[in-house]
């Protein structure tokens, strides 16, 4: 059963339809990039599955489920900006995420966070972006979740930065567990990627595996990107 | 090893290139244990899927084999290997030859050139 589906999903707000009638399908095991220019809907369609907002028109389902309590059990969600107080010490986001999620390895957190010398003492606030995004991303990934939603976990971090966070992705990957990454940088994450889905002003312009595209269009996604939404 | 990747190609037949060159240059042993698959992922930065995908093909044209719970080993079958590093060979040649003929030389005048490069490296090397 797919992890991740919508039918005839529609996102309207009152001035813009953020996602226009979106059917896809996202099967456990894959690791799927979600790419789109900025405004295409990748943070509204991440938000729905996450359950933070809800349908206009249509359905979103979690492992068959409309999002709500069970469905918020079983996905990871890394939102694209800061989510923790600045007050807050590593050694105490380490219980906060076990408190809240059952599914939450606090040695798998520990273990990540000394190879990279984060002291465990160092608040939130003290940490430098490319810090706090690591932390960020190491809390989610340190769930053994169903469905991993990453909304720009690449944006604005140094290439050491990117490579760690391409590498934890690589490492903690569960065939049972999918991976959405949503990014506008395709070039750096596309060798991660078994496929990806192209927004398109809330619309669904393609669905297909990383290969086929290479395969057909004897281009890297990333340059067959750039041709689609030549402005 | 080193990956490299292309924008124009699979990825995953750029690793099945990759592990054939790492096993005729004898980087990857005869007889020799790979990796696993997440490690070799991790190593080469791509996704475990694409990795599993590339040494399965490996598999099917003999250049690896499984052991059930032991793991994945490259061939010991030096004839394979040996046919295989001809084949990368001759592409190398094919693109050398079409190179120079861009320069406008001929298989004689290349031959010459190569001629001429050998003796002057033999006097340098004293070899």
């Amino acid at each position: 059963m797919a992890i991740l589906e919508c039918k005839g999903l529609s996102k309207r707000f009152k001035y813009v339809t953020a996602l226009d009638q979106v059917n896809l399908c996202i099967e456990p095991g894959r690791v799927v990039g979600l790419l789109g220019p900025n405004g295409s809907g990748k943070t509204t369609l991440i938000k729905l599955a996450a359950g933070l907002l809800t349908p206009t028109e249509g359905e979103i389902l979690v492992n068959g489920q409309a999002p709500g309590v069970e469905s918020k059990a079983i996905v990871a969600y890394l939102p694209d900006r800061d989510f923790l107080p600045g007050w807050m010490k590593v050694e105490q986001m380490l219980s906060f995420f076990g408190d809240f999620y059952e599914d939450f390895d606090a040695d798998k957190a520990r273990e990540m966070l000394t190879r990279l010398g984060i002291n465990p003492k160092q608040s939130f606030k003290t940490m430098s972006k490319g810090t706090r995004e690591k932390v960020q991303l190491i809390l989610v990934m340190s769930r053994k979740a169903g469905l991993y939603l990453l909304d720009e976990p690449i944006g604005g971090v140094d290439p050491a930065t990117r490579d760690f966070i391409l590498d934890t992705i690589i490492r903690n990957y569960n065939p049972d567990a999918a991976v959405v990454i949503s990014t506008h940088l395709i070039a750096d994450v596309e060798q991660v990627l078994d496929e990806v889905i192209f927004l398109q002003q809330g619309r669904v312009a393609l669905q297909a595996s990383v290969d086929s595209i290479r395969e057909e269009q004897g281009k890297s996604v990333d340059q067959y990107f750039r041709e689609v939404y030549r402005c | 090893m080193e990956w490299i990747f292309r924008g124009d190609q699979p990825i995953y037949s750029q690793l099945i290139q990759q592990i054939k060159q790492g096993i005729v240059s004898g980087q990857l042993p005869p007889g020799g244990r790979l990796p696993s698959v997440r490690d070799l992922a991790m190593e080469a930065g791509v996704n475990p899927n694409t990795m599993q995908r590339a040494l399965q093909e490996l598999e099917r044209e003999g250049m690896v084999y499984s052991q059930r719970t032991a793991g994945r080993f490259v061939t010991e079958d030096m004839q394979r290997i040996e046919s295989v590093k001809r084949a990368f060979a001759a592409e190398h040649i094919r693109l050398f030859r079409e190179g120079m003929a861009g320069l406008g030389y001929g298989r004689e005048e290349i031959l010459a050139l190569l001629q001429e490069e050998k003796e002057e490296n033999d006097g340098d090397s004293g070899m």
